[in-house]
């Protein structure tokens, strides 16, 4: 390699390294901060490595640390998302399919705008339909329960779903309908012997993008949640932002921790898909 | 005779009798199956919306109430300072993140772009922000500004014991503060996009680049980047509208303080609808946030379909 | 009885015709091609007698029974498509059974279908791979095989051949019509590739603009095209459009010609009273390349063309030559083939000439060559 080559390569090689490092900056922070003790915080800095793997305030934040006036750690908070988010996230995504088949594969007048028209729902700031929301779930007596919840983020996921389908269905040729129609299937059973079975890569990428955004959700959670059902990420911030006594950071990382890793492990396992799931949703048709 | 064959000879055959159902299931179930999601939507998007407008018209407190009030909701959001102060910010926040969010991120696709090594690992790690929620990565970086604890406590460790970083708890820094976890948590997804762009860049046009002797400077330049328009605006949208949207990153770093110097219009509409009882005016900041959504989206989007078309 | 028959028939989308009053009979057991080039109709004709696509105005019969309310299902027909459209997630037997797994065929019987459908495709050992694993001919055989399972009264093939390459394309042409000697079943095939309709069709429909231009033996297309474009669209290399001006000469009719070498005026063999055309008017001459050969010993009135290319393809050359300013091509043997720029004295056959309107294409020269 000729010198000034290998010097832009060297260059290359620190500028992504760098940033790689402070990207993984805070991770690390918080995590080495999660295990040590509040005099072993005192006195070190942020960077330093913990004396020991010490998992008191991991312990803490998963079971007795106060969130407000409760003081049971992030446990309940944790379930509550598990019951939110696994049929939201089950229902969104079958929607979804059965609806991004009808829309790529049999198109008919008008499919377009009812597509159209459903992808808006994926545009609007939610904060311009909080309200009659909030007063939607009171009318169905689900207000500041984890059903009104599970209705909530299964509604606003579907637009989000449904495009996803319609894009990796649309991508088929037209023909598959056609000969299978030919054949003597009709549309569910076109749906369930010839799509569904070739739709797993679509359907993991719909599962981990539903999954990661429902579980990583905050508005929805703050404000149709109750005392109850609030969802984790409500949970974290309680914790973090009541300030009563002694502030411990190192319970307060450890809960941000608990919070952050099954969207980190699903991320770790299922990164490939995860990325397909963004770019899907930043390409749209 | 043609016409004297019985019209199910294909019966035997084990044909389904034609019959008027199947042909009207085929034109029918599609819609059919899409009426519930568009029932839905109707309701819960376009239906909600409206409603949202018809609240900002009213004199709504603690509860809705539907008496007209024309546009007092309107002249009590336009005449409140708090308001304006949130505008401003979103401002100073939007064109910080969006600046550098895209420039770091196509700085690092472009790096990344150059057959390296690792790149799989390294895409990883840039992305991972994104896979958090925004009340973790906030709490992470309080915890990184934190003065006693975080940087500043680490720099002067290191020997600088004048060294000064309290930008948490300074009303005129404290968004600077949003503004980095914001860029953490989005550049390496703008990162992701643009080496998608570069990578759907066709070679063929790179390799007639260089037989025509341009520089890999000059090829990026003058050849890869205008090709990368429509992916720029892309990007550009999305950064906008997460923008307009940030709301869980100000909640867990600084609560919109310290005073209002981080109150963002989100903010603003969940803190008087929620926590001070005032929905008529909560109303009205919310159809404000989506005016500006829309005004912003549309011609963003009539621009992204405009390159699209030039580029293909 | 007939196979198909095709009455009338309209179709529009919105305000736009597609189809503009097509009639086509097809008798039992004959092979019918659809040719034309893209955009003429051609596959949406075919997917309205599938059923595939709505019928605007019109009849279709398949096998003598109305079909325009059935459903694709109730037809009783098989199709064969463009990308084969195998079904992705099933075997190939999967792929090939399930017209007759949902016709609820019992299961043995469909297991015998299946393998002698297979066997005699040859096929017989791909039977459990996925579409996937096999190469363009392997899916193009299976597609056939789906539709030769279900022993419709009718198969419908749309431009099947058209992903294949070259040397695929001539071996699953043969295949699909031994198929056809074979069975003896109707036949609606769909291409815009004119070897094809030569090689295949019992008859052929040329379609163009949603109109069916001609409909005839391919022999009968290809001696007696009904216009220009019919004369023009079916034959490689294409029939040859000399522009020029008719003149009588005596009782007869001639026509001058400039080769860049001579000027002549040519004898045609028309007789006045049936041509649609009067002297003095402009007209195109219709001569197919291989009617314009090297003079030999017995050419009486041999003429001088100088040549401006040539191209060997074997078992002959053709040559480029420019005649009344237009591009013409001749077929000469390899021999007598001379060099660019040289000249070479051609005989011009004149018997099977056509002439066109050159403003609407239309034939007049009354149908009589020779």
């Amino acid at each position: 390699m000729r010198p000034d080559k290998l010097v832009a390569r060297i260059a290359i090689y620190a500028v992504l390294g760098f940033f790689a490092l402070i990207f993984l900056a805070p991770l690390y922070v918080v995590l080495v901060t999660s295990l040590k003790t509040l005099p072993e915080l005192r006195v070190g800095t942020m960077l330093a490595l913990p004396q020991g793997l010490n998992f008191d305030a991991w312990g803490k934040a998963w079971s007795s640390a106060c969130t407000g006036a409760a003081c049971n750690g992030l446990q309940p908070f944790f379930m509550n998302s598990v019951y939110i988010v696994i049929p939201s996230v089950i229902i969104s995504s079958m929607i979804g399919s059965i609806n991004g088949y009808a829309l790529a594969q049999w198109r008919f007048p008008g499919s377009e705008i009812i597509f159209t028209g459903l992808l808006f729902g994926f545009f609007i700031p939610f904060q311009a339909i909080l309200l009659p929301a909030a007063q939607f779930l009171g009318m169905l007596k689900l207000a500041n329960t984890i059903p009104g919840l599970i209705i909530i983020q299964t509604v606003y996921g579907i637009a989000f779903c449904t495009m996803l389908f319609r894009n990796y269905y649309v991508a088929m040729p037209l023909e598959l309908v056609k000969a299978a129609r030919v054949d003597g299937a009709g549309f569910f059973r076109i749906f369930w012997r010839i799509f569904l079975p070739i739709s797993l890569p679509i359907f993991t990428v719909c599962v981990i993008w539903q999954f990661t955004h429902i579980w990583n959700d905050f508005l929805f959670g703050v404000v149709f949640s109750g005392p109850e059902s609030r969802p984790i990420t409500v949970g974290l911030n309680n914790l973090v932002n009541t300030s009563e006594g002694v502030k411990e950071y190192n319970v307060d990382t450890a809960a941000a921790l608990i919070t952050a890793l099954p969207t980190l492990i699903v991320y770790i396992i299922g990164g490939r898909y995860f990325i397909r799931g963004l770019t899907a949703g930043a390409v749209k048709g | 005779m043609a016409d004297t064959i019985p019209a199910d000879a294909g019966l035997r055959k084990g044909l389904a009798r034609p019959s008027r159902a199947s042909v009207w299931a085929d034109k029918w179930i599609p819609l059919v199956v899409l009426s519930p999601s568009v029932v839905i939507s109707l309701i819960f998007v376009y239906g909600f919306l409206a409603a949202t407008a018809v609240l900002s018209f009213t004199n709504s407190t603690l509860m809705p109430r539907y008496v007209g009030a024309g546009f007092q909701r309107y002249i009590d959001l336009f005449s409140n300072s708090v308001w304006w102060t949130s505008v401003a910010n979103l401002f100073w926040f939007s064109v910080p993140f969006i600046v550098l969010s895209l420039g770091l991120g196509l700085l690092l696709a472009i790096l990344m772009d150059q057959r390296i090594r690792a790149e799989g690992a390294l895409r990883a790690i840039y992305l991972y922000p994104l896979a958090l929620s925004q009340i973790v990565a906030g709490t992470a970086w309080q915890w990184l500004f934190n003065p006693e604890y975080g940087i500043q406590n680490t720099v002067r460790a290191l020997g600088f014991t004048s060294f000064e970083f309290n930008w948490l708890n300074d009303s005129r820094m404290a968004m600077a503060c949003v503004v980095i976890a914001a860029v953490w948590q989005c550049t390496g997804f703008v990162a992701a996009l643009f080496l998608a762009g570069l990578r759907g860049v066709d070679e063929e046009v790179i390799k007639a680049g260089m037989v025509d002797g341009a520089s890999m400077p000059v090829i990026y330049r003058r050849i890869v980047l205008p090709a990368m328009w429509p992916v720029f605006f892309s990007v550009l949208l999305l950064l906008t509208h997460q923008a307009i949207k940030t709301f869980d990153l100000v909640v867990a770093m600084t609560a919109g303080g310290p005073g209002t110097s981080t109150w963002l219009p989100s903010y603003f509409m969940y803190n008087f609808s929620f926590e001070r009882g005032r929905m008529g005016v909560g109303a009205a900041s919310a159809v404000m946030i989506l005016v500006m959504v829309v005004a912003i989206l549309i011609p963003m989007m009539y621009l992204e379909k405009r390159a699209q078309k030039n580029a293909s | 009885m007939t196979g198909l028959s095709i009455r009338n028939v309209h179709k529009s989308y919105g305000n736009v015709p597609v189809l503009k009053g097509i009639n086509i009979d097809v008798a039992e057991g004959e092979f019918l091609i659809l040719v034309g080039s893209s955009g003429c109709g051609k596959s949406t004709l075919l997917n309205m007698i599938a059923g595939l696509e709505t019928i605007t105005q019109g009849e279709i019969a398949i096998g003598g029974r109305v079909v325009n309310d059935l459903p694709p299902k109730s037809r009783d027909i098989a199709m064969v498509f463009q990308s084969y459209a195998l079904y992705p997630s099933m075997t190939v037997r999967e792929n090939i059974s399930f017209g007759l797994e949902i016709r609820k065929v019992a299961p043995e019987e469909r297991k015998r279908i299946v393998e002698a459908v297979a066997e005699s495709l040859q096929i017989s050992h791909l039977l459990d791979r996925k579409p996937r694993q096999l190469s363009g001919g392997q899916r193009q055989r299976v597609a056939m095989g789906r539709a030769l399972a279900r022993d419709p009264t009718l198969f419908l093939f749309d431009e099947p051949l058209s992903n294949l390459d070259a040397q695929l394309r001539i071996e699953m042409r043969s295949e699909i019509k031994m198929m056809h000697k074979r069975t003896g079943k109707t036949v609606c095939y769909v291409t815009h590739d004119q070897v094809e309709a030569m090689t295949l069709g019992d008859r052929i429909a040329v379609m163009k603009d949603g109109v069916v231009q001609q409909l005839g033996r391919p022999q009968e297309i290809y001696d007696a095209p009904a216009n220009m474009y019919v004369a023009g669209f079916i034959g490689a290399p294409p029939m040859n459009f000399i522009p020029g001006t008719l003149e009588g000469e005596g009782s007869g009719l001639v026509m001058s010609i400039d080769t860049g070498a001579e000027r002549r005026r040519l004898a045609l063999p028309f007789r006045p009273a049936d041509v649609k055309a009067r002297p003095g008017q402009k007209v195109v001459l219709g001569l197919r390349p291989e009617r314009i050969t090297a003079a030999g010993a017995s050419t009486s009135d041999p003429l001088k063309v100088r040549v401006d290319m040539t191209e060997p393809t074997g078992p002959d050359t053709l040559i480029y030559a420019t005649l009344n300013g237009k591009r013409t091509l001749c077929r000469v043997q390899p021999f007598a083939a001379p060099k660019a720029g040289e000249a070479i004295a051609l005989d011009f056959d004149l018997s099977r000439a056509l002439l066109f309107d050159p403003e609407s294409g239309a034939r007049l020269d009354g149908g009589l060559a020779g």
